[in-house]
C-alpha cells in the first residue's frame, strides 16, 4: 500500500554519471521491499508546467535516524523534471508516493543468486543482495555500462557480493564488453539459480534468454516510461505473458516492474503482437 | 487499510466552510461536484488507496468496449507545457469482464458509478448499453463519442451532429431509463452548439464537455513522431480555457442541460471557473497522475472558494458567469436550430 508524502530533501550527491537524492519519506521504509519503485511529482503544485510524476527505482532506505525514515533513489541528469530534482538543496519539499509496483520475489531456499545491473539500473540490487545473503544465498554480482563513469555501486556491490565482475563498452573499467558477454561464464562458476536483472530492455531481454537456456529462473525489472506511476493512466504497458498462456498488454508500474524474464515479450515491445488478447484485427490498429 | 496524508490544507486554521456542496447531474444526486474523469482513475480501486472514494460525486470509469481491446502500441504518452499527449486506444478488458471485476468491486465499495462506453459503431454502443442495463449499482452511463484515439479518428461520432445523435439516441432507448445518459462531445468541431443540441434533441439526458483535443508531438532527437500512434489527446491545464470556451458556449444555447464539465483542473479555483461557465459538476482527469489525491483536495477548496464569495449553495453557482449585468441570468430563449434537426 504506497503513501503519498511530502519529503525534504536531505542531500543530493554525485556518482559518477549521477546523483543520490537522499529525501525523508516517513512511513515509506517500512514498507520497501527490494525492486519498490518511488514517483516524484516536480515542482509545485500550483505552478509547474510540468505534470508528470518521475519513477525512480529505490536504491536504499533509514528507517531511523536523526531524519526519520529516508530513502535512496539514483538519478540521472536526462531532461526537465530529472534536472529539477537534483537542483533541490537541504530542506526543500519534494512530493512523493512510494512504494510503488511488484518487488523482486525472493526464494525461499538459499539458493545461488547472480545479480545484473546496467547502468543506474543497477540501484535496486544492493538492498536485494542484501536480502539474499541474509537468507543465506550466495550472491554475484554483474555491473556493466557504456564507460567507467555510467557504472553504478561498485563499491556497494563489493561488499555484498562473494565476486564482482565489471564491464565497460569501451574497457575503460573491468573487462571490455557488455554484462551478457560474461553472464554465462559468471552463472556457471557460482551455479546460479535465479538471476535478478535491471537495465535497459536490451541487456534485459539478452539476459533472460541467458538465463533460460540454463534453465535459471529470472526476474527482471523494467525501465519503461511511466505518467502516474500507480496504474491508472496505461502509458507504460508491454506484452507480458500471462499463466493460461495468454498475452496481455499489462502496465509496468502495478504488474511490474519485476516481471519473470520468460514471460516478457522482449522483442515485441513498442507494438502490439498480434496474439495478444484484444489486438486489433485490422492493419492500422486500433 | 492506511492512506496518503491530506497535505494541502485548504482553509488554514479556519473551520469547514458551511457551503452544500451538493451536487445533481439529471435525476443523479451527488454529495460531492468533484467526479474523476473517465481514462484517468481506471476503475476506482488504484485511487482508493489515496483518498475514500466513496466521498467522491462518482467514478467515472475508463470507457469500456464490448470485447477486450488491447490498446495502441508504445510510447503513449509525450508531456507537454501544462498537459500531456495520450494515444492509449481504449484498452480495457470488454464490458463482461468489466461487470464481473471492476463494476462488482465499485458497488461492493459502495462508490457512486459513471460508466463510460466506447464503440466503435452505433450497434456497439447499444449492445453494451443492453447488457449494463441489467446490472445493479450504476447511477450514470456516459457515452464516449469523442475518443480522438481511434484509427478512423476524422469519423469520431462526436464529430457530426447526425451521428453524434445517433449513437446518443440508441444508448438513451436502450438503457435503463432512470439512469440519466450523458453523451461527451469533443472541443475538435467547427460548431459545438450543433452537436450539442443534436444530442439534446436525441434525449441525452445531460452532456460531458471536454474530451481532449487532437495534437502532435515531433520528438527533435529522432526527429519522428513521439507518440507510437502519432496523433494524441492533448489534456491537462493547457486545454483548461477550450474546456470553459466549450462548457460556455453550450450553455447560452441550452440554459437547462446538465453538465459535467471536464479539462485541466487542478485547483478548487479551477474547478469554479467551469461551474461559473456553466457545469453543475466537475470531472478532475490528468491532475490525479500528479497528485492521486487531488479529487477531494479539490473539493474542500472548492468550498473554500465558494464560501469566499458569499455562496452558501453550490447549485447557486452553476452558471453564475452567464448573469446579466443586473444580476438575473441570462438566457437564450430561442436558439436558431437548423431546420433538419
Amino acid at each position: 500500500m504506497p503513501v503519498q508524502t511530502r519529503g525534504e530533501v536531505v542531500s543530493v550527491r554525485r556518482a559518477g554519471a549521477y546523483s543520490v537524492l537522499t529525501v525523508t519519506a516517513p512511513g515509506v521504509p517500512e514498507l520497501t521491499r527490494p525492486g519498490h519503485f518511488a514517483a516524484l511529482a516536480i515542482g509545485d503544485l500550483e505552478t509547474s508546467s510540468l505534470l508528470l510524476r518521475r519513477a525512480f527505482s529505490i536504491n536504499g532506505v533509514q528507517s531511523r535516524g536523526i531524519y526519520g525514515g529516508t530513502i535512496d533513489l539514483v538519478i540521472a541528469d536526462v531532461g526537465q523534471g530529472t534536472h529539477w530534482l537534483l537542483q533541490r538543496r537541504r530542506g526543500d519539499a519534494v512530493d512523493i508516493v512510494a512504494p510503488l509496483g511488484r518487488p523482486f520475489a525472493l526464494p525461499r531456499e538459499p539458493v545461488s543468486c547472480t545479480l545484473v545491473g546496467g547502468g543506474y539500473g543497477s540501484a535496486p540490487l544492493f538492498m536485494l543482495a542484501e536480502q539474499l545473503r541474509e537468507r543465506g544465498c550466495r550472491v554475484d554480482v554483474v555491473l556493466g555500462a557504456s564507460t567507467e563513469q555510467r557504472l553504478f555501486g561498485v563499491l556497494e556491490a563489493k561488499r555484498s557480493a562473494t565476486t564482482v565482475t565489471i564491464t565497460t563498452e569501451d574497457g575503460s573499467a573491468g573487462e571490455r564488453g557488455r554484462v551478457t558477454d560474461h553472464l554465462d561464464v559468471v552463472m556457471e562458476r557460482a551455479g546460479a539459480e535465479v538471476v535478478y536483472a535491471c537495465g535497459p530492455m536490451g541487456m534485459l531481454a539478452a539476459v533472460s534468454e541467458i538465463a533460460a537456456s540454463r534453465g535459471a529462473y529470472s526476474q527482471c525489472a523494467v525501465e519503461e516510461s511511466m505518467a502516474c506511476g500507480i496504474g491508472v493512466c496505461m502509458s507504460c504497458v508491454l506484452p507480458v505473458m500471462g499463466d493460461d498462456g495468454v498475452t496481455r498488454m499489462v502496465r509496468s508500474c502495478v504488474e511490474g516492474p519485476v516481471f519473470r524474464g520468460e514471460r516478457v515479450r522482449w522483442d515485441e515491445i513498442g507494438t502490439i503482437p498480434p496474439d495478444t488478447l484484444g489486438a486489433p484485427s485490422h492493419v492500422g490498429g486500433h | 487499510m492506511t492512506r496518503a496524508v491530506v497535505r494541502y490544507d485548504t482553509g488554514g486554521d479556519r473551520p469547514a466552510p458551511n457551503v452544500d456542496m451538493t451536487a445533481s447531474l439529471s435525476t443523479f444526486e451527488m454529495p460531492s461536484p468533484i467526479l474523476t474523469a473517465s481514462g484517468c482513475a481506471a476503475s476506482g480501486r488504484e485511487l482508493d488507496q489515496f483518498f475514500d472514494i466513496t466521498r467522491l460525486g462518482a467514478i467515472v470509469t475508463k470507457s469500456i468496449m464490448l470485447e477486450p481491446r488491447s490498446g495502441r502500441a508504445t510510447p503513449r504518452i509525450a508531456e507537454t507545457p501544462s498537459g500531456m499527449l495520450n494515444s492509449i486506444g481504449l484498452q480495457g478488458p470488454g464490458v463482461h469482464a468489466f461487470i464481473e471485476h471492476d463494476l462488482a468491486w465499485l458497488h461492493e465499495r459502495g462508490a457512486r458509478v459513471i460508466v463510460s462506453i466506447a464503440g466503435g459503431a452505433t450497434q456497439e454502443f447499444e449492445d453494451i448499453a443492453k447488457i449494463l442495463r441489467l446490472q445493479e449499482g450504476i447511477d450514470a452511463i456516459e457515452v464516449n463519442i469523442s475518443c480522438p484515439n481511434v484509427a478512423d479518428r476524422g469519423q469520431v461520432f462526436a464529430c457530426r451532429a447526425d451521428s453524434a445523435a445517433g449513437v446518443v439516441a440508441s444508448v438513451r432507448r436502450s438503457s435503463d431509463p432512470s439512469i440519466p445518459v450523458f453523451a461527451k462531445l469533443s472541443p475538435d468541431v467547427t460548431d459545438l452548439a450543433t452537436i450539442a443540441m443534436a444530442c439534446e434533441r436525441a434525449g441525452a439526458d445531460g452532456l460531458t464537455l471536454i474530451n481532449t483535443t487532437l495534437g502532435v508531438v515531433i520528438d527533435t532527437d529522432t526527429m519522428r513522431p513521439a507518440l507510437a500512434g502519432v496523433t494524441g489527446g492533448l489534456s491537462g491545464p493547457a486545454i483548461r480555457p477550450i474546456a470553459v470556451r466549450c462548457i460556455w458556449q453550450v450553455r447560452e444555447v441550452l440554459p437547462d442541460i446538465p453538465i459535467l464539465g471536464v479539462g485541466g483542473v487542478r485547483s478548487g479555483r479551477d474547478a469554479l471557473e467551469l461551474i461559473l461557465a456553466g457545469a453543475s459538476a466537475v470531472s478532475v482527469g490528468t491532475t490525479v497522475f500528479r497528485d492521486p489525491a487531488a479529487p477531494m483536495r479539490i473539493h474542500d477548496e472548492l468550498a473554500v472558494a465558494l464560501a469566499d464569495r458569499g455562496f452558501s449553495r453550490l447549485a447557486d453557482a452553476v452558471s453564475y458567469a452567464h448573469r446579466d449585468p443586473d444580476g438575473e441570468v441570462e438566457v437564450d430563449e430561442d436558439p436558431e436550430v437548423p431546420e433538419w434537426l
